[in-house]
């Protein structure tokens, strides 16, 4: 392989890596901190994606409309959870997935009721539209750089929240033993709530910057939820540093998978193996994930 | 207790002799149109059986079963497929029309794919259970979607495998209902003998507390592989009937959200009763066909219902008919 496709390769591993890593680590919160299943953490995916498409037109500001679609998604999110969600935390995992899934439909449903079912594009912001020279001969498009410098501040301001600040104390407190926490007075509820407004943010955010970069549409959330849950399982239920390495790994793998094949003349979908082969070899060897999360 | 077991079986067989019945009444009603939607439904109703098995009896939350109707399904097509081009499989192996072959194969293929995805899957549990076995079916999805040979992800309409042992005509509607209900009965009958085996007791007793199985002996992840793959195999029976009545295969059949509706279709009946996913697998499909004629976006009122179900109905339509579960703790 050319030197200067593997660099460039590289870089969309890495961009794919990051968005995996934002919608993994509010999932991941989610899952080990309430121990809860949510198949429905794709729709605020795509429900990002959505408000964004449709606020850029109208406001005419990329970071505005950004700023908006996530406060709409977590606003969502706050709702979903008041509603549906929170008297499904002491329940099993099975009432939990086919619950989900019901809000699936009612998400997908909707939003083709609200945008109709053709899939709209979302053009790349006119100040990111432009390509630049890293490496010199090797022109990358600004926006995808943009998406990775995102994400690995989320990353960062993520291990900030969470081993820096009284918050994140809690949520680690929580995801350890939810009875201690709650007995030694603090609002459990309210900690949830707010983790998981956070987490639908996260997802959204994701969903807004793979926006113009793929393609708007019912499906966009499925296919990025099934492969959040496979970071999530290799990098270890409820760890965060886990989901970010297993997020670039996934990402890496998979953007690869999509380009060696066709080196030695395969097809491409042959690629979407190369993750869930990886997921299994790391199960076989730690059915916890790389990075069990103490408990 | 004795008048309400009674309700139970009278129900059973009432819901039996029903469908017995429905291909007659629906000709002589002239809507011969249901004849093909029912056996539709009776074969899924034996996949959500062979869900049941494991998930109601075993408690293990697979989120892909579909997989193993997938790969049943294909079974079927590629052995049919290959037998009227008259080439081989894999440049090895001659397709067959014959159904007393091709079904058998693909049970036992599925058994197999299952008892290798159990393998590993049941290494775990819990939320990574649920998550791999969603992760293996999508993996199998993106296998037959790479297929190329075999239609990709447009699927591949065949031509033939109708004829059963050479004298039975599958192609006609009547007939093709009677010997898919007597495979249902042949599943029910055999699930219900299992249940009540030892065997079904210990994969009972996983469910409700693996460890103290483990430390009476009894080695719970043997048993629960054993579970798994059984269910793969009749998911895979299931997955050959449907590929012989749509006479066409394609991935879409064993998209992660099918996986999802069979778990529906389990609840909706009420798990753990092996004849609950018949009646949820019917209550289901039914409203996949009628509602959509009410209004268009029948899913924006059937997903929030789901949850409602899941909040408070959690025992299903055949858990209203049958009494509750005295002596065995909470089932």
């Amino acid at each position: 392989m050319p030197l200067l496709l593997f660099l460039e390769q590289t870089l969309n591993g890495l961009q794919f890596g990051v968005t995996l890593f934002l919608m993994a680590a509010g999932l991941t919160l989610v899952l080990g901190i309430m121990n809860m299943v949510n198949l429905a953490h794709g729709a605020f995916y795509m429900l990002g994606a959505y408000f964004a498409a449709t606020l850029v037109p109208l406001t005419g500001s990329f970071f505005l409309s950004v700023i908006l679609a996530l406060l709409g998604a977590a606003a969502v999110g706050l709702l979903t959870e008041m509603v549906a969600l929170r008297t499904l935390y002491s329940r099993d995992h099975l009432d939990q997935v086919l619950a989900t899934f019901g809000l699936i439909l009612f998400f997908r449903e909707l939003v083709k009721i609200l945008w109709g079912p053709i899939a709209i594009f979302m053009d790349v912001p006119t100040l990111f539209s432009g390509r630049v020279e890293i490496v010199p001969g090797a022109p990358y498009p600004v926006y995808r750089l943009l998406v990775l410098a995102v994400g690995v501040a989320v990353g960062a301001f993520l291990w900030w929240l969470i081993t820096r600040t009284r918050l994140g104390m809690l949520i680690r407190a929580g995801a350890s033993n939810r009875e201690m926490v709650g007995a030694l007075g603090v609002d459990i509820k309210r900690l949830y709530t707010l983790v998981f407004a956070l987490g639908c943010a996260l997802a959204a955010l994701a969903g807004v910057m793979a926006g113009p970069l793929y393609v708007v549409d019912i499906g966009m959330g499925d296919d990025i939820l099934i492969k959040t849950f496979v970071v999530i399982v290799i990098g270890g239920i409820g760890s965060v540093r886990g989901a970010f390495v297993a997020a670039i790994i996934v990402g890496m793998v998979d953007t690869f998978g999509r380009i060696l094949p066709s080196q030695f003349g395969l097809s491409a979908t042959i690629a979407e193996l190369a993750i869930y082969i990886l997921m299994a070899a790391v199960l076989f060897w730690k059915p916890r994930g790389l990075f069990p999360a103490a408990g | 207790m004795i008048g309400s077991l009674d309700r139970s079986r009278v129900f059973i067989l009432a819901l039996l002799a029903a469908l017995a019945l429905l291909p007659i009444l629906a000709t002589l009603g002239g809507e011969e149109f249901y004849i093909g939607q029912f056996r539709r439904i009776l074969i899924f109703a034996i996949a959500a059986i062979s869900l049941d098995l494991i998930l109601g009896y075993g408690g293990m939350v697979s989120l892909g079963h579909a997989a193993f109707i997938g790969v049943g399904a294909y079974v079927v097509g590629i052995l049919v497929h290959h037998a009227s081009e008259e080439t081989l499989f894999l440049g090895i192996l001659p397709g067959t029309f014959e159904p007393l072959i091709a079904w058998p194969a693909a049970m036992l293929i599925s058994a197999a794919l299952a008892f290798v995805i159990g393998l590993i899957s049941l290494r775990t549990s819990g939320v990574y259970f649920i998550m791999i076995t969603l992760a293996f079916a999508q993996m199998v999805y993106y296998v037959f979607v790479s297929l190329r040979t075999y239609g990709g992800d447009d699927g591949l309409r065949f031509r033939g495998g109708d004829t059963l042992a050479g004298i039975i005509d599958l192609g006609d509607d009547l007939t093709f209902y009677y010997v898919v209900f007597a495979v249902l009965l042949g599943v029910l009958y055999l699930g219900r003998r299992l249940v009540r085996s030892r065997f079904g007791r210990v994969i009972e007793g996983c469910r409700e507390n693996e460890r103290r199985m483990r430390a009476l002996g009894f080695p719970s992840y043997r048993y629960k592989l054993a579970a798994f793959t059984i269910a793969g195999g009749v998911a895979g029976l299931a997955g050959a009937l449907f590929a012989t009545h749509e006479s066409y295969i394609s991935p879409s059949i064993m998209h992660w959200t099918r996986s999802g509706d069979l778990i529906i279709m389990v609840i909706l009946g009420g798990m753990g009763t092996l004849y609950g996913p018949l009646v949820g697998a019917i209550v289901f499909m039914l409203m996949e066909k009628f509602l959509p004629d009410y209004t268009q976006h029948w899913q924006i009122v059937f997903g929030p219902i789901l949850v409602l179900i899941v909040l408070f109905a959690k025992r299903g339509v055949f858990g209203w008919v049958l009494p509750p579960r005295s002596g065995g703790g909470h089932g």
